[in-house]
Protein backbone atom coordinates (compact mmCIF):
# COMPACT_ATOMS: atom_id res chain seq x y z
CA UNK A 1 0.00 0.00 0.00
CA UNK A 2 1.35 3.34 -0.97
CA UNK A 3 0.57 7.00 -1.43
CA UNK A 4 2.03 6.92 -4.92
CA UNK A 5 -0.45 7.70 -7.68
CA UNK A 6 1.93 6.99 -10.54
CA UNK A 7 0.11 6.09 -13.73
CA UNK A 8 -3.23 7.22 -12.36
CA UNK A 9 -5.43 10.01 -13.68
CA UNK A 10 -7.52 12.41 -11.61
CA UNK A 11 -9.98 15.10 -12.57
CA UNK A 12 -9.74 18.29 -10.50
CA UNK A 13 -12.81 20.48 -10.85
CA UNK A 14 -12.98 23.98 -9.48
CA UNK A 15 -9.54 25.60 -9.54
CA UNK A 16 -10.00 29.38 -9.75
CA UNK A 17 -6.57 30.66 -8.80
CA UNK A 18 -3.45 29.85 -6.78
CA UNK A 19 -5.37 30.21 -3.51
CA UNK A 20 -8.02 27.63 -4.45
CA UNK A 21 -8.38 24.55 -2.25
CA UNK A 22 -8.67 22.63 -5.53
CA UNK A 23 -5.18 23.86 -6.40
CA UNK A 24 -3.86 22.58 -3.06
CA UNK A 25 -5.35 19.19 -3.94
CA UNK A 26 -3.89 19.33 -7.46
CA UNK A 27 -0.41 20.00 -6.08
CA UNK A 28 -0.62 17.05 -3.67
CA UNK A 29 -1.83 14.75 -6.45
CA UNK A 30 0.86 15.96 -8.81
CA UNK A 31 3.57 15.43 -6.21
CA UNK A 32 2.32 11.86 -5.79
CA UNK A 33 2.80 11.25 -9.51
CA UNK A 34 -0.78 11.53 -10.73
CA UNK A 35 -1.76 12.81 -14.14
CA UNK A 36 -4.25 15.66 -13.84
CA UNK A 37 -7.20 16.88 -15.80
CA UNK A 38 -8.53 20.29 -14.79
CA UNK A 39 -12.01 21.57 -15.51
CA UNK A 40 -13.10 25.18 -15.19
CA UNK A 41 -16.40 27.01 -15.44
CA UNK A 42 -16.56 29.93 -17.83
CA UNK A 43 -13.96 31.54 -20.06
CA UNK A 44 -13.02 33.98 -17.37
CA UNK A 45 -11.17 31.32 -15.41
CA UNK A 46 -9.56 29.51 -18.34
CA UNK A 47 -6.39 31.60 -18.47
CA UNK A 48 -5.76 31.32 -14.76
CA UNK A 49 -6.30 27.54 -14.73
CA UNK A 50 -4.11 27.02 -17.81
CA UNK A 51 -1.29 29.05 -16.30
CA UNK A 52 -1.43 27.05 -13.09
CA UNK A 53 -1.67 23.72 -14.93
CA UNK A 54 1.36 24.66 -17.01
CA UNK A 55 3.32 25.59 -13.89
CA UNK A 56 3.34 21.92 -12.81
CA UNK A 57 6.57 20.28 -13.93
CA UNK A 58 6.25 17.52 -16.54
CA UNK A 59 2.53 17.43 -15.93
CA UNK A 60 1.03 17.53 -19.45
CA UNK A 61 -2.31 18.24 -17.82
CA UNK A 62 -5.49 18.49 -19.78
CA UNK A 63 -7.61 21.62 -19.23
CA UNK A 64 -11.28 21.46 -20.19
CA UNK A 65 -14.37 23.63 -19.78
CA UNK A 66 -17.24 22.16 -17.77
CA UNK A 67 -20.38 24.02 -16.82
CA UNK A 68 -21.80 21.80 -14.08
CA UNK A 69 -25.28 23.33 -14.41
CA UNK A 70 -25.62 21.64 -17.80
CA UNK A 71 -25.99 17.87 -18.16
CA UNK A 72 -24.92 18.17 -21.79
CA UNK A 73 -21.78 20.02 -20.81
CA UNK A 74 -20.87 17.44 -18.18
CA UNK A 75 -21.45 14.63 -20.70
CA UNK A 76 -19.33 16.43 -23.28
CA UNK A 77 -16.55 17.07 -20.79
CA UNK A 78 -16.35 13.47 -19.62
CA UNK A 79 -16.69 12.30 -23.23
CA UNK A 80 -13.53 14.25 -24.03
CA UNK A 81 -11.84 12.88 -20.92
CA UNK A 82 -12.72 9.35 -22.03
CA UNK A 83 -11.19 9.97 -25.46
CA UNK A 84 -8.05 11.54 -24.02
CA UNK A 85 -7.43 9.46 -20.91
CA UNK A 86 -9.61 6.36 -21.20
CA UNK A 87 -9.71 5.46 -17.53
CA UNK A 88 -9.79 7.85 -14.58
CA UNK A 89 -9.17 7.01 -10.93
CA UNK A 90 -10.77 9.84 -9.09
CA UNK A 91 -12.44 13.22 -9.08
CA UNK A 92 -11.91 16.21 -6.81
CA UNK A 93 -15.20 18.11 -6.79
CA UNK A 94 -14.41 21.59 -5.47
CA UNK A 95 -17.37 23.52 -6.77
CA UNK A 96 -19.85 25.76 -4.98
CA UNK A 97 -21.72 28.95 -5.66
CA UNK A 98 -24.26 31.22 -4.02
CA UNK A 99 -25.24 34.82 -4.58
CA UNK A 100 -22.99 37.07 -2.51
CA UNK A 101 -25.97 39.00 -1.19
CA UNK A 102 -27.36 35.77 0.31
CA UNK A 103 -24.15 35.09 2.25
CA UNK A 104 -25.02 37.74 4.81
CA UNK A 105 -27.87 38.67 7.10
CA UNK A 106 -30.62 36.16 7.80
CA UNK A 107 -30.96 32.81 6.05
CA UNK A 108 -34.71 33.32 6.02
CA UNK A 109 -34.33 35.93 3.29
CA UNK A 110 -32.93 33.45 0.79
CA UNK A 111 -34.82 33.69 -2.50
CA UNK A 112 -36.18 30.65 -4.30
CA UNK A 113 -33.82 31.34 -7.20
CA UNK A 114 -30.85 31.76 -4.88
CA UNK A 115 -31.73 28.56 -3.05
CA UNK A 116 -32.03 26.54 -6.25
CA UNK A 117 -28.88 28.03 -7.74
CA UNK A 118 -26.80 27.23 -4.66
CA UNK A 119 -28.10 23.67 -4.56
CA UNK A 120 -27.77 23.16 -8.31
CA UNK A 121 -24.11 24.18 -8.49
CA UNK A 122 -22.90 23.16 -5.03
CA UNK A 123 -24.78 19.92 -4.46
CA UNK A 124 -26.54 18.42 -7.48
CA UNK A 125 -23.38 18.81 -9.56
CA UNK A 126 -21.69 16.05 -7.53
CA UNK A 127 -24.46 13.60 -8.36
CA UNK A 128 -24.52 14.56 -12.04
CA UNK A 129 -20.74 14.23 -12.28
CA UNK A 130 -20.63 10.91 -10.41
CA UNK A 131 -23.19 9.44 -12.81
CA UNK A 132 -21.25 10.59 -15.86
CA UNK A 133 -17.83 9.61 -14.49
CA UNK A 134 -18.80 6.17 -13.24
CA UNK A 135 -18.20 4.60 -16.66
CA UNK A 136 -14.65 5.96 -16.73
CA UNK A 137 -13.67 4.56 -13.33
CA UNK A 138 -13.39 0.98 -14.52
CA UNK A 139 -10.43 0.26 -12.26
CA UNK A 140 -12.27 1.55 -9.19
CA UNK A 141 -12.17 5.13 -8.08
CA UNK A 142 -12.39 7.73 -5.40
CA UNK A 143 -14.53 10.85 -5.46
CA UNK A 144 -13.75 13.62 -2.99
CA UNK A 145 -15.87 16.71 -2.48
CA UNK A 146 -15.43 19.74 -0.24
CA UNK A 147 -17.94 20.55 2.42
CA UNK A 148 -18.00 22.86 5.42
CA UNK A 149 -19.09 22.92 9.04
CA UNK A 150 -21.85 25.34 8.05
CA UNK A 151 -23.75 22.32 6.69
CA UNK A 152 -23.76 20.65 10.12
CA UNK A 153 -24.30 23.63 12.38
CA UNK A 154 -25.29 27.25 11.99
CA UNK A 155 -22.30 29.36 10.97
CA UNK A 156 -22.96 33.08 10.77
CA UNK A 157 -23.46 34.39 7.23
CA UNK A 158 -22.93 30.97 5.61
CA UNK A 159 -26.72 30.72 5.22
CA UNK A 160 -27.96 29.08 2.02
CA UNK A 161 -24.52 27.62 1.35
CA UNK A 162 -24.79 25.73 4.64
CA UNK A 163 -28.10 24.26 3.56
CA UNK A 164 -26.57 23.31 0.20
CA UNK A 165 -23.61 21.68 1.99
CA UNK A 166 -26.04 19.64 4.11
CA UNK A 167 -27.58 18.41 0.86
CA UNK A 168 -24.10 17.68 -0.48
CA UNK A 169 -23.21 15.73 2.68
CA UNK A 170 -26.31 13.56 2.30
CA UNK A 171 -25.50 13.04 -1.40
CA UNK A 172 -22.04 11.77 -0.42
CA UNK A 173 -23.66 9.03 1.64
CA UNK A 174 -26.22 7.99 -0.98
CA UNK A 175 -23.64 8.07 -3.76
CA UNK A 176 -21.22 6.06 -1.63
CA UNK A 177 -23.91 3.41 -1.27
CA UNK A 178 -24.77 3.41 -4.98
CA UNK A 179 -21.19 3.28 -6.20
CA UNK A 180 -19.63 1.00 -3.60
CA UNK A 181 -20.44 -2.11 -5.62
CA UNK A 182 -18.43 -0.66 -8.50
CA UNK A 183 -15.40 -0.14 -6.31
CA UNK A 184 -15.90 3.61 -6.28
CA UNK A 185 -15.61 5.42 -2.94
CA UNK A 186 -17.19 8.79 -2.20
CA UNK A 187 -16.00 10.96 0.68
CA UNK A 188 -15.87 14.58 1.70
CA UNK A 189 -13.41 16.87 3.40
CA UNK A 190 -14.76 19.55 5.67
CA UNK A 191 -12.04 22.17 5.45
CA UNK A 192 -11.67 24.94 7.98
CA UNK A 193 -12.07 28.44 6.56
CA UNK A 194 -9.36 29.23 4.02
CA UNK A 195 -8.79 32.63 2.45
CA UNK A 196 -9.94 31.78 -1.07
CA UNK A 197 -11.69 33.85 -3.70
CA UNK A 198 -14.98 32.10 -2.86
CA UNK A 199 -14.56 32.58 0.87
CA UNK A 200 -14.09 36.31 0.40
CA UNK A 201 -17.68 36.38 -0.82
CA UNK A 202 -18.83 35.53 2.70
CA UNK A 203 -19.54 38.60 4.74
CA UNK A 204 -16.95 39.37 7.47
CA UNK A 205 -14.76 36.45 6.42
CA UNK A 206 -11.60 37.87 7.99
CA UNK A 207 -13.23 37.77 11.43
CA UNK A 208 -14.01 34.05 10.95
CA UNK A 209 -10.30 33.40 10.37
CA UNK A 210 -9.37 35.29 13.50
CA UNK A 211 -11.76 33.16 15.56
CA UNK A 212 -10.08 29.98 14.27
CA UNK A 213 -6.59 31.25 15.11
CA UNK A 214 -7.67 32.05 18.64
CA UNK A 215 -9.90 29.09 19.45
CA UNK A 216 -9.26 26.03 17.24
CA UNK A 217 -7.37 23.26 19.10
CA UNK A 218 -4.37 23.62 16.79
CA UNK A 219 -4.53 27.46 17.07
CA UNK A 220 -3.97 28.02 13.37
CA UNK A 221 -6.02 28.35 10.23
CA UNK A 222 -6.28 25.57 7.67
CA UNK A 223 -4.11 25.65 4.54
CA UNK A 224 -4.99 24.33 1.05
CA UNK A 225 -1.94 22.06 1.37
CA UNK A 226 -3.38 20.39 4.47
CA UNK A 227 -6.60 19.71 2.60
CA UNK A 228 -4.59 18.55 -0.43
CA UNK A 229 -2.71 15.97 1.61
CA UNK A 230 -5.90 14.62 3.16
CA UNK A 231 -7.41 14.41 -0.32
CA UNK A 232 -4.30 12.51 -1.43
CA UNK A 233 -4.96 10.00 1.35
CA UNK A 234 -8.60 9.65 0.26
CA UNK A 235 -7.51 9.15 -3.36
CA UNK A 236 -4.85 6.60 -2.46
CA UNK A 237 -5.27 2.95 -1.58
CA UNK A 238 -4.41 3.78 2.03
CA UNK A 239 -8.05 4.79 2.47
CA UNK A 240 -9.46 1.78 0.59
CA UNK A 241 -11.77 0.87 3.48
CA UNK A 242 -13.33 4.33 3.77
CA UNK A 243 -16.44 5.53 1.95
CA UNK A 244 -19.37 7.80 2.76
CA UNK A 245 -17.11 9.55 5.27
CA UNK A 246 -16.46 13.18 6.07
CA UNK A 247 -13.04 14.17 7.40
CA UNK A 248 -12.68 17.52 9.14
CA UNK A 249 -9.42 19.22 8.19
CA UNK A 250 -10.00 22.28 10.31
CA UNK A 251 -7.41 22.40 13.11
CA UNK A 252 -10.02 20.61 15.22
CA UNK A 253 -12.44 23.52 15.31
CA UNK A 254 -15.50 21.31 14.76
CA UNK A 255 -15.18 19.70 18.21
CA UNK A 256 -15.78 22.98 19.99
CA UNK B 1 3.80 57.40 -1.71
CA UNK B 2 6.00 56.46 -4.64
CA UNK B 3 6.98 53.14 -3.14
CA UNK B 4 3.39 52.17 -2.33
CA UNK B 5 2.23 53.21 -5.80
CA UNK B 6 5.03 51.18 -7.36
CA UNK B 7 4.05 48.02 -5.50
CA UNK B 8 0.34 48.57 -6.16
CA UNK B 9 1.06 49.15 -9.84
CA UNK B 10 3.01 45.93 -10.12
CA UNK B 11 0.12 43.96 -8.62
CA UNK B 12 -2.41 45.61 -10.94
CA UNK B 13 -0.27 44.99 -14.03
CA UNK B 14 0.16 41.33 -13.01
CA UNK B 15 -3.46 40.71 -12.13
CA UNK B 16 -5.27 42.65 -14.81
CA UNK B 17 -2.77 42.30 -17.64
CA UNK B 18 -2.79 46.05 -18.34
CA UNK B 19 0.13 48.27 -19.37
CA UNK B 20 1.97 50.07 -16.61
CA UNK B 21 1.21 53.37 -18.34
CA UNK B 22 -2.53 52.77 -17.89
CA UNK B 23 -2.22 52.53 -14.11
CA UNK B 24 -2.85 56.14 -13.15
CA UNK B 25 -4.06 57.34 -9.75
CA UNK B 26 -7.42 58.40 -11.18
CA UNK B 27 -7.92 55.15 -13.13
CA UNK B 28 -11.01 53.20 -12.08
CA UNK B 29 -10.48 49.47 -11.71
CA UNK B 30 -13.78 48.61 -13.32
CA UNK B 31 -14.20 51.40 -15.88
CA UNK B 32 -10.63 52.05 -16.99
CA UNK B 33 -8.70 48.88 -16.19
CA UNK B 34 -11.33 46.35 -17.23
CA UNK B 35 -11.62 44.60 -13.87
CA UNK B 36 -14.74 42.57 -13.10
CA UNK B 37 -16.00 41.94 -9.58
CA UNK B 38 -13.84 38.82 -9.14
CA UNK B 39 -10.76 40.73 -10.31
CA UNK B 40 -11.45 43.34 -7.66
CA UNK B 41 -11.68 40.67 -4.93
CA UNK B 42 -8.43 39.12 -6.17
CA UNK B 43 -6.76 42.54 -6.18
CA UNK B 44 -7.90 43.22 -2.63
CA UNK B 45 -6.47 39.87 -1.52
CA UNK B 46 -3.16 40.55 -3.28
CA UNK B 47 -2.96 43.97 -1.62
CA UNK B 48 -3.72 42.43 1.78
CA UNK B 49 -0.84 40.00 1.27
CA UNK B 50 1.60 42.52 -0.17
CA UNK B 51 1.07 45.09 2.58
CA UNK B 52 0.32 42.60 5.36
CA UNK B 53 -2.96 44.26 6.20
CA UNK B 54 -6.62 43.54 6.36
CA UNK B 55 -9.15 45.37 4.22
CA UNK B 56 -12.68 45.04 5.59
CA UNK B 57 -15.58 44.31 3.24
CA UNK B 58 -16.96 47.81 3.74
CA UNK B 59 -13.63 49.45 3.03
CA UNK B 60 -12.99 47.24 0.02
CA UNK B 61 -16.26 48.40 -1.51
CA UNK B 62 -15.08 52.00 -1.33
CA UNK B 63 -11.87 51.33 -3.24
CA UNK B 64 -12.77 52.23 -6.81
CA UNK B 65 -9.61 53.79 -8.23
CA UNK B 66 -5.87 53.18 -8.04
CA UNK B 67 -5.62 56.36 -5.96
CA UNK B 68 -8.23 55.03 -3.50
CA UNK B 69 -6.14 51.90 -3.00
CA UNK B 70 -2.90 53.82 -2.53
CA UNK B 71 -4.49 56.25 -0.08
CA UNK B 72 -6.07 53.44 1.89
CA UNK B 73 -2.76 51.63 2.22
CA UNK B 74 -0.92 54.83 3.17
CA UNK B 75 -3.53 55.64 5.80
CA UNK B 76 -3.34 52.21 7.38
CA UNK B 77 0.46 52.06 7.59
Amino acid sequence: MTLSLNGKTFVVMGVANKRSIAWGIAKSLHDAGARLIFTYAGERLEKSVRELAESLEDAHSLVLPCDVTSDEDIAKCFGTIKEEAGVIHGIAHCIAFAHKEELQGEYMNTTRDGFLLAHNISSYSLTAIAKEAKGLMTEGGSIVTLTYLGGEKVVKNYNVMGVAKASLDASVKYLANDLGKDGIRVNSISAGPIRTLSAKGISEFNSILKEIEERAPLRKTTTPEEVGDTALFLFSSLSRGITGENIHVDSGYHIL
Amino acid sequence: MAEVLERVTKIIVDRLGVEESEVKLEASFKDDLGADSLDVVELVMELEDEFDMEISDDDAEKIATVGDAVNYIKASQ
